[in-house]
Formats: C-alpha cells, sequence, structure tokens
C-alpha cells in the first residue's frame, strides 16, 4: 500500500470505497440527519473534522500505543475529538448543532472511524493517514449530500433552505422522516448497483464490489 | 500466563484480531508489555484528553451560554411584542418575588420575565414552560397580560417533534400567531376559531398542538392568580426606580436550560 500515491489513497476513500455507498458504514448519521442539506453539510464537517484529526494523531501515537490497548486508545483519541466538536458547534454554530441534536456526541460511535484508524491509520504514516481519512470524510460527505439532497429536494420542495419546487408541489412529507431515509439510501444503493453491473462481463457480476481494503475473499478466507 | 505461554497468547491474540489487512505480525513487537505499561499508556492519554476538553469547554462555555441567554432574549422580546426592556422575576411559594434570596433553592422557585414599555408601563410577562410533546419535552414560553387576561405571543424554544408535522408548531406561523390576544384558557379546536378563547390546532399534529396549549394552560393556572394580583404592584413598583435606572433588557436571567427544573412543580 506504501507504493500508492497520495491521490489514489485520497480518491479510494472518495469513491472506490466509499465508507456509505460501498462499505455500508456509518448508516446511523446517514439515515438520521439527512432530512435538510444544511444537517447533511454540518454533519459531514463535524465527522470530517473528527476523522482527520483522530487518524493523524492515532498514526502519529501508533508505535507507541502497545498493541493490547489499541482500540482503547483509539476510542480515547475519537471520543476527545467529538467532545471537541460538539462544544465548538454549540459555541459558533448553535442552530446547527441543535438540529443536529444527539448525532454530535454520537459520531463516537461510527465504526468508520474507528475503521479507519485500525484498518490504516495505525499502520501508516502522518500525511498517507491525513490524506486517506481526507477521502473517506469527502466519501461521506457525498453520500450525505446525495441524500440530503434527495430527500429536501422531494420532502420540503427546497434546496438549503430556497423554495425550488413550484408551490404548486405537495412536498413528500415521507421522505424528510425516517422511512424517507431508507428508500433513499436503497434507491442510491440499487442505481449505483445497476450502474456498476452494467458493462461488466458476465462472470464477473456475480461479485460486482470490491471488498473493502484488507477484507479478503471468502474462499481465501476459508483455505 | 506460564511458562512459554506468553508468546503463544500474543500471536494468537494476533490472529484473533485478524482483518488481516498485513498487521506487522507478533515478530517485532515485545512479547507482552507489562500491565503498568498498559496502564501508563492509557492513563498518560486520558490526561491529555482531559487536558485538552478542558481548554476547549473553558473556551466554548461563556460562548454558549451567551447563545442560550440571546435566544432568550430574542424570545421574550418576540413573545412581549418588543418591550423597551424586561426583568427577571420570580415566583416562588405563590408570590412574585422581584429577586431570590441570597442562597435560596433556585429549583423551588421559577422564573418569569416582566417586559416594560417605553413609559416603565407593564406590558405583561414572558412565562417559560415545558411538557412532554409526541417525541420529546417541548419547551416554549409565552407573553401575558395579566390585566387583561391574555395571551400576548406563544414561540417554541426547544422542540424534537416529527419533521413535517408535529414540527410545524415551531414554524407554522398561522398556529404561531394564533395564540396572539387569544383569553386564558386557551381551547383548541380543529375549525376557524370562532371566539376568545379558541386556537386552530395543526392538522395531522394533534398532540404536538394539544402540548403547546396545555402548557400555557397549565402554566397559566399556576402563576396566572399570582400574577393577577402582583401585576398593578409591580407596575408601580418598578415605574419610578425603572426612571433613573434604565437597565435596557439587562437583566437576562439565567440561560434557558437553568431555567428548565423549575417548571417541573407546575405541571401534571
Amino acid at each position: 500500500m506504501s507504493e500508492k500515491s497520495g491521490g489514489d489513497i485520497f480518491l479510494r476513500g472518495v469513491w472506490e470505497e466509499n465508507p456509505v455507498l460501498i462499505q455500508i458504514l456509518g448508516l446511523c448519521p446517514t439515515l438520521a440527519v439527512t432530512n435538510t442539506v444544511e444537517n447533511a453539510v454540518a454533519m459531514a464537517l463535524a465527522t470530517a473534522f473528527v476523522l482527520v484529526g483522530s487518524s493523524g494523531l492515532v498514526s502519529l501515537v501508533r508505535r507507541i500505543i502497545p498493541d493490547q490497548v489499541r482500540i482503547s486508545a483509539y476510542i480515547l483519541i475519537i471520543a476527545t475529538f467529538v467532545t471537541v466538536v460538539d462544544l465548538l458547534m454549540a459555541a459558533v454554530a448553535p442552530s446547527a448543532s441543535k438540529a443536529l441534536g444527539p448525532f454530535v456526541p454520537l459520531i463516537v460511535v461510527n465504526c468508520m472511524i474507528l475503521g479507519r484508524a485500525e484498518a490504516f491509520a495505525s499502520k501508516n504514516p502522518f500525511f498517507p493517514s491525513i490524506l486517506d481519512a481526507a477521502g473517506t470524510s469527502s466519501g461521506f460527505a457525498v453520500a450525505l449530500l446525495m441524500m440530503g439532497g434527495v430527500r429536501e429536494l422531494l420532502g420540503s420542495g427546497s434546496l438549503l433552505g430556497l423554495h425550488v419546487l413550484p408551490g404548486s408541489w405537495e412536498p413528500w412529507v415521507i421522505m424528510i422522516l425516517p422511512p424517507g431515509g431508507f428508500l433513499t439510501l436503497g434507491v442510491i444503493l440499487m442505481g449505483l448497483s445497476w450502474w456498476w453491473r452494467r458493462g461488466q462481463k458476465a462472470d464477473e457480476t456475480a461479485r460486482p464490489r470490491r471488498w473493502p481494503h484488507g477484507v479478503r475473499e471468502p474462499e481465501e478466507r476459508a483455505a | 500466563m506460564s511458562g512459554g505461554g506468553p508468546a503463544g497468547t500474543g500471536g494468537g491474540a494476533e490472529a484473533g484480531t485478524g482483518g488481516g489487512a498485513g498487521r506487522e505480525g507478533g515478530g517485532g513487537m515485545p512479547v507482552q508489555p507489562s500491565s503498568s505499561r498498559l496502564v501508563g499508556t492509557l492513563g498518560l492519554l486520558s490526561v491529555v484528553a482531559g487536558v485538552a476538553i478542558v481548554l476547549v469547554h473553558a473556551w466554548a462555555q461563556p460562548r454558549i451560554e451567551a447563545h442560550q441567554r440571546e435566544e432568550l432574549r430574542l424570545a421574550i422580546e418576540e413573545v412581549l411584542g418588543e418591550p423597551q426592556r424586561y426583568e427577571t422575576r420570580w415566583i416562588r411559594d405563590g408570590r412574585l418575588l422581584d429577586s431570590l434570596p441570597a442562597g435560596a433553592d433556585s429549583s423551588a422557585a421559577s422564573p418569569v420575565y416582566a417586559g416594560f414599555d417605553a413609559n416603565g408601563r407593564l406590558v405583561g410577562y414572558a412565562i417559560p414552560g415545558q411538557k412532554a410533546g409526541y417525541q420529546d419535552v417541548v419547551r416554549l414560553i409565552f407573553g401575558y397580560d395579566p390585566d387583561a387576561g391574555k395571551v400576548l405571543g406563544m414561540k417554541v424554544l426547544e422542540s424534537k417533534e416529527t419533521p413535517g408535522l408535529g414540527a410545524k408548531i415551531t414554524s407554522d406561523s398561522a398556529f404561531i400567531h394564533g395564540f396572539d390576544g387569544v383569553e386564558a384558557p386557551i381551547e383548541g379546536v380543529k375549525h376557524p376559531a370562532r371566539d376568545a378563547h379558541q386556537v386552530d390546532m395543526i392538522t395531522g399534529a394533534t398532540i404536538s398542538s394539544t402540548t403547546v396549549i396545555s402548557i400555557i394552560n397549565d402554566r397559566l393556572e399556576a402563576v396566572g392568580p399570582v400574577l393577577s394580583k402582583a401585576g398593578t404592584r409591580t407596575a408601580t413598583a418598578a415605574g419610578s426606580p425603572g426612571a433613573d435606572a434604565p437597565r435596557t433588557a439587562a437583566a437576562a436571567g439565567p440561560g434557558p436550560r437553568a431555567a428548565g427544573p423549575g417548571q417541573g412543580g407546575g405541571e401534571r
């Protein structure tokens, strides 16, 4: 993995190993706070801060943390960043902090973040770890914005609070309720899956997705 | 952990955690770090984390409190119709106090905010209240004119009602302005409000609408008589000294959160 260029590391998190759309990680915030684009942006920024900060720090301390307590140490680092971002948001952007409610403190249990710390930052130098975290954050932001855009447009007839659909449009209230999150995510994943399979050879369609980095094929694992 | 054990356990743990992904294996690592090293590492990290959080908290807390005070001030001005200034009063044991005695238990008292116009005349009181709604506690503040027995305005401070349905109690201006000038006790109706006691409820948000109405009714039942009794006295008392000390909206009370528990007693 060290031969990979920085750009590759970054882009892998955005698209090829997108945390939400490919790895299906971090679904709790993806479903819960994407009823408006504004909430999606705030959540993406908060998560990016935590992810980049904790990946960088985990990478810096990776040699002094004994293996046996590394998970505890990573959780401690992540929880500290989450508490900091929670306080900062309440101080600087109270309305966003209020809209996201408990989902900012819940970033601490977003497995995407612990996943990057364990799978990448704990084995790689500082700068690649930062790039990896930034790529994953961007991938998360892309997914949240897709969700938020669709749900706010259909559910409120607006984007970023500006009414873009004509007044005759009757908002689909369900789109800003929890079921709308599941429906939107399902449709997006379905569309991506279709797009992925399109143009692939028949024998490859059985395995349309690449496994996330570090996960082996089932038959390899059995062997 | 005896004999050749440690190396074996170490290797086993390694294989067990194996997401694979090429962890460097047990080879280069110390066989089994001492417990004190493990505890020490985590302890040191915790101290660093604690210090970092304390520093950020020290920076953020005054700002968070300022936001809450500002939010409360805007809400009071909104529900009282832009008073010239307002002062915090306390209701305790059925009496209206200008200030709490030092060291008094503030959880036994509930704050109200007396608003005055440019002539130092009492406009009304802004009264906070809260109660469980459909999803979570709804916190609101409303203006009340004790002489006329009328509600002056209502603003929801905090709610987690269903987006698109119950959440309209914070955004539906027809519903919110339905409280302007309504006479207590309030009755929620489904058709156009006909008399001075009635307010139109929101379609699809019956529970949230009813919650708002019952918070106001309950609070008025608890503090309305106290305020009516004290109304004229307060107005004259504040009139004369208020003139030489024109504190423009200076007496913002505690933040809305601090005010929270105080209302518990009045609601049942």
